[in-house]
């Protein structure tokens, strides 16, 4: 079902998992250099259930199922982009990239710079990760910092159905190495998205809340756990702004920026092991950009530094909850 | 050894080894002399497989390189100029400066990638491939590896997509005995390399590395056999590296007998007197052709001396291509409809 919005578009709820295959759907029926693979991905429409309906609709060639190789799967999607098409590969749990490291930090993130921009690398690499399913340490990981750290990758991370869609379409037509990074948690999150084309372009945050009293930064699933407590803490008279970054790098740190000049507070979320989180890097570089507008110090939510645990009452106190993230906007309030 | 060869591929066949040669010595004159950065491997005793396999090749056929690269850079065309201008980080260098002897790549002149990473482009030819196959093209993959490579994961990898997916790939072995100090014998189980390749169902063959007319040969058959059977083949191409590992490196893991042993079977002699017995009249040609590389190289590094540093500024240029995914744009679930979005 669905309703018009304000433009006079026709906008409709659906899944973030409908969302992504929208989005590869659209873009494989507009250009047929874009293609997609991963394991399982094909007639079994993915392990992640994303790419369902696509092997009926663009067959074989165009939606293949790929050996167990990951190091192969990420090498094969750089060296078909370098020469004129458009993959888009699915690394099935984040943790396994682990196995193909080398291909995304010494080629894929640096051939279009060690060439001095001689060769091309417009392709997407899509994976999924996060906790807060019991899937224990080899697939529950948040490893977007590692990826940050290395120039030359482009890290989506969003956390709605419309900037999941608008995202992985500007992915997927633009021309360097991207790292999609999607949570298991949110696959099922619905939202409202326009029928019809739209781009979010990258390094633009999206102010998710407005609000006056303490600037909330969080990515991902972090972001729904955040806007679910927001009128919650409203009630108790702490008005937050979240802001959602939707890339990583590009970081928009313009849009911080302002709203901590506003509120003087901040506090940043992400679900990644607190040590050399990016939560952290974004505390370091409000701190040494704009100490003197702060009231308070920067407090960074994350998990626990132990890796993440099976049993449920583990896991839910490795990871970062409701009460962690409400506890360190309270605190950044009695300052 | 002789097939229907023209007097032309002769002549080519004797240029792309004479320019190899004449721009790996040049290296290591001006590694001596400390103008050249980090590491420089040299192809130096095995010219003729670059030489002989770059000469099959359709402008379209990609290659894939290594390390040891500058020969089939320039087996494949590239100009000698702007490949020593690279590795005397300059600012015509083909990378601007940025990359350096191992990491040479130019998509327009057909050289995907070089590589830093011991066996790190072998997968990312299989993709190549498969865009090649994509697009229904006649073309060909070259991916040159070394024996080293062998041993690592994406070896195995590349060689079971590749062949699972029936791509066009020629996997090229140069096995030149050592990687680095380690002898090809005390790392790979396999008796021959190319015993590995059958494993995954794949034509391979082994040849004299050396022979530069049989390399040309095969690469020809290997070449129209991809294309007609539409999957990857394998040659193992034995050889010796006459260098050390890198310029300067000390050698002392193998004696010196071992390498003078090796000098006598290099390439460009043994072609040299194949001419000299069986195509005499192509002599003088000869003579005239190592003068003209003599002569190209000693421009290239004349080039490439005084070409001038890259500006600081262009250290940060590069990392990115900036289409309209990166113009800044607010379009977010709030307002939108609201911005003409
Ligand atoms: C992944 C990786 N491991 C180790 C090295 C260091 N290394 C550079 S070249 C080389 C030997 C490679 O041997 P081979 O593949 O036979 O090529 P060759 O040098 O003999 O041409 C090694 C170990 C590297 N560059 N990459």
């Amino acid at each position: 079902m669905g309703v018009h919005g304000r433009g006079g578009m026709f906008v409709r709820e659906i899944t973030v998992r409908q969302a992504i295959n929208e989005a590869i759907t659209e873009e494989m029926t507009r250009d047929s250099n874009v293609f997609i693979m991963g394991e399982d991905i094909a007639q079994y429409g993915g392990s992640l259930k994303v790419t369902g309906g696509l092997y009926d609709k663009f067959g074989p060639d165009r939606v293949r199922n790929t050996p167990l190789s990951e190091s192969a799967i990420v090498g094969s999607a750089i060296g078909a982009s370098m020469l004129d098409t458009r993959p888009i590969a699915e690394i099935t749990y984040f943790d396994f990239v682990g196995v193909s490291m080398d291909q995304i930090m010494n080629q894929a993130a640096k051939w279009q710079y060690m060439t001095g921009g001689r060769v091309q690398l417009p392709l997407v690499l899509r994976t999924q990760g996060g906790g807060y399913r019991g899937n224990g340490a080899q697939h529950s990981q948040s490893l977007e910092a590692i990826f940050t750290h290395i120039p030359g990758l482009v890290v989506v991370m969003p956390s709605s159905p419309f900037d999941f869609k608008g995202l992985l379409k500007s992915a997927i037509r633009d021309n360097n190495p991207v790292l999609f990074i999607e949570h298991k948690m949110l696959y099922n999150v619905k939202g409202k998205v326009p029928s019809e084309d739209y781009f979010i372009p990258f390094g633009c945050a999206d102010i998710k809340r407005e609000g006056t009293d303490v600037t909330v930064v969080a990515t991902s699933y972090m972001v729904k756990l955040v806007m679910d407590m927001a009128d919650e803490l409203n009630n108790q008279g702490i008005n937050i702004e979240v802001i959602d970054p939707r890339t990583l790098n590009p970081f928009d740190f313009e849009t911080v920026k302002k709203s901590v000049e506003k509120t003087h507070r901040l506090v940043v979320v992400n679900e990644a092991h607190k040590t050399c989180s990016f939560a952290r890097e974004v505390s370091a570089r409000v701190v040494e950009e704009m100490f003197s507008e702060l009231d308070a110090p920067v407090l960074t939510v994350g998990a626990l530094d132990v890796p993440i645990p099976y049993a449920k009452s583990l896991e839910d106190y490795v990871l970062p909850d409701k009460q962690r993230i409400m506890d360190a906007i309270k605190k950044v309030m009695k300052y | 050894m002789e097939k229907n060869i023209t007097t032309e591929t002769y002549c080519n066949l004797y240029r792309s080894m004479k320019n190899i040669r004449y721009f790996e010595e040049a290296i290591q004159t001006l590694y001596k002399k400390n103008e050249i950065r980090g590491s420089a491997h040299l192809y130096i005793g095995e010219e003729a497989i670059a030489a002989g396999i770059c000469e099959t090749l359709d402008k379209e056929d990609y290659i894939l390189s290594t390390h040891r690269g500058h020969g089939h850079s320039i087996g494949k065309g590239l100009d000698p100029k702007y490949m020593m201008a690279e590795l005397l980080g300059k600012e015509h260098g083909y990378c601007k400066g940025k990359g350096g002897s191992m990491h040479i790549g130019d998509s327009k002149e057909g050289i995907l990638c070089s590589n830093g990473i011991v066996g790190g482009g072998m997968p990312i030819s299989v993709g190549a491939a498969l865009s090649v196959k994509l697009h229904k093209k006649d073309n060909v993959i070259i991916c040159f590896f070394g024996d080293g490579a062998v041993c690592q994961g994406n070896f195995h990898e590349s060689m079971n997509m590749a062949a699972v997916w029936k791509l066009p790939i020629i996997f090229v072995c140069e096995n030149n005995q050592w990687a680095i100090s380690t002898n090809t014998k005390d790392t790979v189980a396999a008796k021959d390399v190319a015993d590995l390749a059958k494993a995954y169902g794949m034509k391979s063959v082994i040849i004299d590395g050396n022979d530069i007319l049989k390399v040309y040969e095969t690469a020809l058959e290997m070449r129209d056999e991809v294309i007609k059977n539409q999957g990857p083949v394998f040659i193992e191409a034995k050889t010796y590296r006459l260098s050390g590992h890198y310029a300067g490196d000390s050698e002392i893991y193998r004696t010196k007998e071992e390498i003078l042993e090796a000098w006598k079977d290099e390439p460009i002699i043994r072609f040299e007197e194949w001419i000299a017995n069986n195509r005499p009249e192509l002599i003088e040609k000869f003579k005239e052709i190592e003068q003209e590389c003599r002569l190209e190289i000693d421009e290239a590094v004349k080039f490439a001396l005084e070409d001038s540093d890259p500006p600081v500024s262009t250290a940060l240029e590069d990392v990115f291509t900036y289409g309209s995914a990166w113009e800044r744009r607010d379009v977010c679930e709030r307002n939108y409809g609201k911005t003409g979005n």
